[in-house]
């Protein structure tokens, strides 16, 4: 029989980290002392409860953050992750802590978030017996993540937990599960650490194809009309710099993704502006204009395509991915380079001329001011009674100079908050955008001033939204976390409505909402905050919020039925963007 | 929605020997509500590694797609999909008998040795026949045979190998996954 000469699993050489004579739990902790992991989200339970015991005595080393609920745990983790470009770790017992850990696992894998994720799990002889809290959720969550596997011995638990992180973080990043049984904690075991280098079977990054690059600085340097849609990749791939030194070589006009925000500087003479459903008018429509799409880590999601059949008609497509499934999954490449982002900009750079495309851009600008008379203005100029949720994001934007890290839920006010703040610094935008996961933006804003601390962190939530996860107000008490919170209440499941609105004859079928006085909820937290509901209140509420040294709730009441414009409905072509 | 007609193809996973990559593969198809005709698993010629071949009905815009989503995995090392003349493949069907039926003039021995079937066991009160072949063979002999009674049948899924000559080893080292 023919063997394999590369092993399964290479381990470096170096053992990092050991104890003899320890137990599995110590060993799961131990563990993720050697990865640096510094902040655990988490909620304990009966099948945990050894490795909740063995961190007792590592609290020095690692913090723990005791959430409201696993969901909040869950998305803590993300946020973390999203602004430190590292696994985000949680824990969570088995049964209906395990489940509840589903929705975030899902959000992580459609977003590209790296997370491991530990679950007890009943003892060995248990399984498959419906044993009390007896969740199969190794089977569960087998189609959203990564990688999963059941850990029945303690002796496994290091390499287990060397490949987790191993997986979660490299390409592509993603959510991974290990779910512990409860005798593999206890037992017995000698602990080394080693961590994971190499898996034969998993190819997290592939070698550039120099032919590609050259075809594609071609098709750059001849084109006439082209747009780079910048995605979530270059913030993985921490290309920032590279990227922008490519776009001002090349004179390359760039449009955002919803998870590329802040990759670039919206400042910059070349960004054009925001793709999308609810993106910018000009990037949308000239999308059907253009002549080169320079696609680059992003994966033509479907709110960003509008209808796949009238897409981007002229359009030569360069598509720059490192997960070789995306390539021609939604849009056919013309020039298909798999590979890391930061790479193949690195390559493609001394290959591009260059160039000026003031006409192309000056195109870009008459639909800008287009979209600035028709809908910015409109939403700025208070013809209302009621604030407008653009007032709101766009003083916010000027007050903290684009500076801030904005967390948003789902929602209207997460298509404004994302279209009016003007994202000035790089790893700013911590969003649901695959998944559309209300309740994200609490807990992943706690994740991510954990992540950040010298960083302000503004959640921006609905009053739907904020409904599903305030429990998190918990979380904040009791770990004295200075984030900074804004509901635009509208009093409505405003998005919804707005369909409802415009597609379904104004019959609001469930989407008017009552909300708590959420002021006095928060003061039962002991997080401060004020109610807004004057213009002229606006400004001082929101620096009161800023200038709060802890955590501070701002609920602004705005305009009930606002809507949100530009649009494209599902499935209409990116040209027939509606502006109003 | 895609209108295209759908082509028949035999996919090869190549997959390590790891518990749950069932479950992870056929997700993959259930999930885009594709119908597994057929599912066999069995060691390969290499140690340690399994392969999986799964006969579907897919539209050929959609199948390099659906290699992509199985390769995505991270114990799979390899996928391939075919068309039938790209591959050998065969089938298995067991039939079972009366023996009564066998032993009482020779029809059904006619039928057997026509079809190129053999005869596995025989017992006093049954007889199992068996045939190799392809769907359409073993089917044709299940036809033969249904008037002098079958107790039992069952088919095997496709086993199939494919013409080309380079061996698995050699594409992932083309891909990177080996040295
Ligand atoms: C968990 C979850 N349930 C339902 C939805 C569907 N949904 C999308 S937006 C939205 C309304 C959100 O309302 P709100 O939080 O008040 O924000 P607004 O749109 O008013 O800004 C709903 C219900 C969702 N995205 N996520």
């Amino acid at each position: 029989m023919l063997v394999l000469e590369q092993p399964f699993v290479e381990t470096e050489k170096e053992v990092i980290a050991s104890k003899p004579n320890t137990t599995g739990a110590e060993a799961v902790i131990l563990s993720l002392l050697a990865e640096n992991v510094d902040t655990i989200f988490g909620y304990p339970g009966g099948a945990i409860m050894p490795i909740y015991d063995a961190l007792y005595d590592y609290l020095d080393k690692v913090k723990h953050i005791l959430t409201r609920h696993e969901q909040g745990a869950i998305h803590a983790a993300q946020g973390y992750a999203r602004v430190r470009r590292k696994a985000g770790v949680c824990f969570a017992t088995s049964g209906p802590g395990a489940t509840n850990l589903i929705t975030g696992i899902a959000d992580a894998m459609v977003d590209s978030t790296p997370l491991v994720c530990i679950t007890g799990q009943v003892t060995e002889g248990l399984l498959g017996t419906d044993a009390f809290q007896e969740t199969d959720v190794v089977g569960i969550s087998m189609p959203i993540t990564k990688w999963n596997y059941q850990v029945t011995k303690a002796e496994e638990i290091p390499q287990a937990i060397a490949k987790a992180f191993y997986i979660a973080e490299s390409g592509r990043p993603g959510p991974v599960l290990l779910d512990i049984t409860k005798n593999a904690q206890f037992e017995g075991c000698d602990f080394k650490y080693q961590k994971c280098r190499r898996i034969r079977s998993y190819l997290p990054k592939r070698a550039l194809v120099p032919e590609k690059i050259a075809e594609a600085a071609e098709l750059i340097n001849s084109c006439k009309k082209p747009l780079v849609l910048a995605g979530h990749g270059i913030l993985i791939a921490k290309a920032q710099e590279v990227f922008q030194e490519f776009i001002e070589k090349s004179g390359l006009p760039v449009a955002s993704t919803l998870l590329g925000l802040s990759a670039m500087s919206v400042e910059h003479p070349n960004y054009v502006g925001y793709l999308g459903m609810h993106g910018n008018y000009g990037p949308n429509v000239k999308t059907n204009e253009a002549d080169l799409l320079i696609a680059v880590g992003m994966r033509f999601d479907d709110r960003v395509t509008g209808g796949l059949d009238t897409y981007a008609p002229d359009a030569k497509v360069i598509h720059i991915e490192i997960d070789p499934s995306e390539i021609n999954k939604n849009v056919k490449a013309t020039v298909p380079i798999i590979g890391d982002a930061k790479e193949a900009l690195e390559a493609l750079l001394p290959h591009v001329n260059e160039r000026k495309y003031d006409e192309w851009l000056a195109e870009f600008a008459e639909c800008d001011r287009l979209e600035d008379e028709k809908v910015v203005q409109k939403a700025l100029a208070p013809t209302t009674e009621k604030i407008k949720m653009v007032e709101v994001i766009k003083m916010l934007s000027d007050k903290t100079e684009g500076k801030a890290v904005i967390v948003t839920d789902v929602g209207q006010h997460q298509m404004i908050a994302t279209r009016y703040y003007k994202f000035a610094e790089t790893e700013s935008n911590v969003t649901s955008g695959g998944l559309g996961t209300m309740g994200f933006a609490l807990p992943a804003a706690i994740g991510a001033k954990i992540g950040v601390p010298h960083r302000d962190v503004i959640a921006v939530a609905g009053d739907g939204g904020f409904q599903m996860t305030l429990q998190e107000l918990g979380t904040i008490m009791q770990n004295d976390i200075p984030v900074k919170i804004i509901v635009l209440n509208n009093h409505f499941l405003g998005m919804v409505r707005q369909w409802q609105e415009l597609f379904f004859d104004r019959r609001y079928s469930f989407t008017d909402i009552e909300s708590p006085d959420f002021v006095t909820l928060a003061s039962a937290y002991g997080v401060k905050g004020i109610q807004v509901t004057d213009r002229d209140k606006l400004e001082s509420g929101l620096t009161q919020m800023l200038e709060s040294k802890e955590s501070f709730l701002l609920e602004v009441i705005v305009e009930k039925e606002e809507n949100v414009f530009p649009m494209v409905p599902s499935g209409a072509s990116v040209s027939d963007i509606r502006l109003e | 929605m895609n209108t295209e007609a759908k082509k028949q193809y035999t996919i090869s996973v190549f997959t390590e020997d790891k518990i749950g990559l069932l479950n992870r593969i056929t997700i993959i198809f259930t999930r885009r509500k594709i119908n597994v005709e057929s599912l066999t698993v069995s060691e390969s010629e290499t140690k340690g590694i399994f392969r999986f071949t799964i006969v579907i009905e897919l539209e050929p815009s959609n199948i390099e797609k659906l290699r992509g989503q199985l390769e995505k995995q991270v114990e799979v090392l390899k996928a391939f999909y075919y068309q039938d003349h790209d591959i050998v493949y065969q089938e298995i069907g067991l039939y079972k008998i009366s023996t009564s039926e066998f032993v009482n003039g020779d029809k059904v021995e006619n039928i057997i040795r026509k079809n190129n079937a053999r005869i596995l066991r025989i017992e006093p009160d049954y007889t199992i026949v068996e045939k190799t072949g392809h769907e359409e063979e073993t089917r044709a002999l299940f036809e033969e045979l249904e008037p002098h009674g079958i107790l039992s049948f069952v088919r095997s899924g496709r086993v199939a190998i494919a013409k080309p000559m380079k061996r698995l080893h050699v594409y992932l080292k083309e891909i990177g996954k080996l040295d």
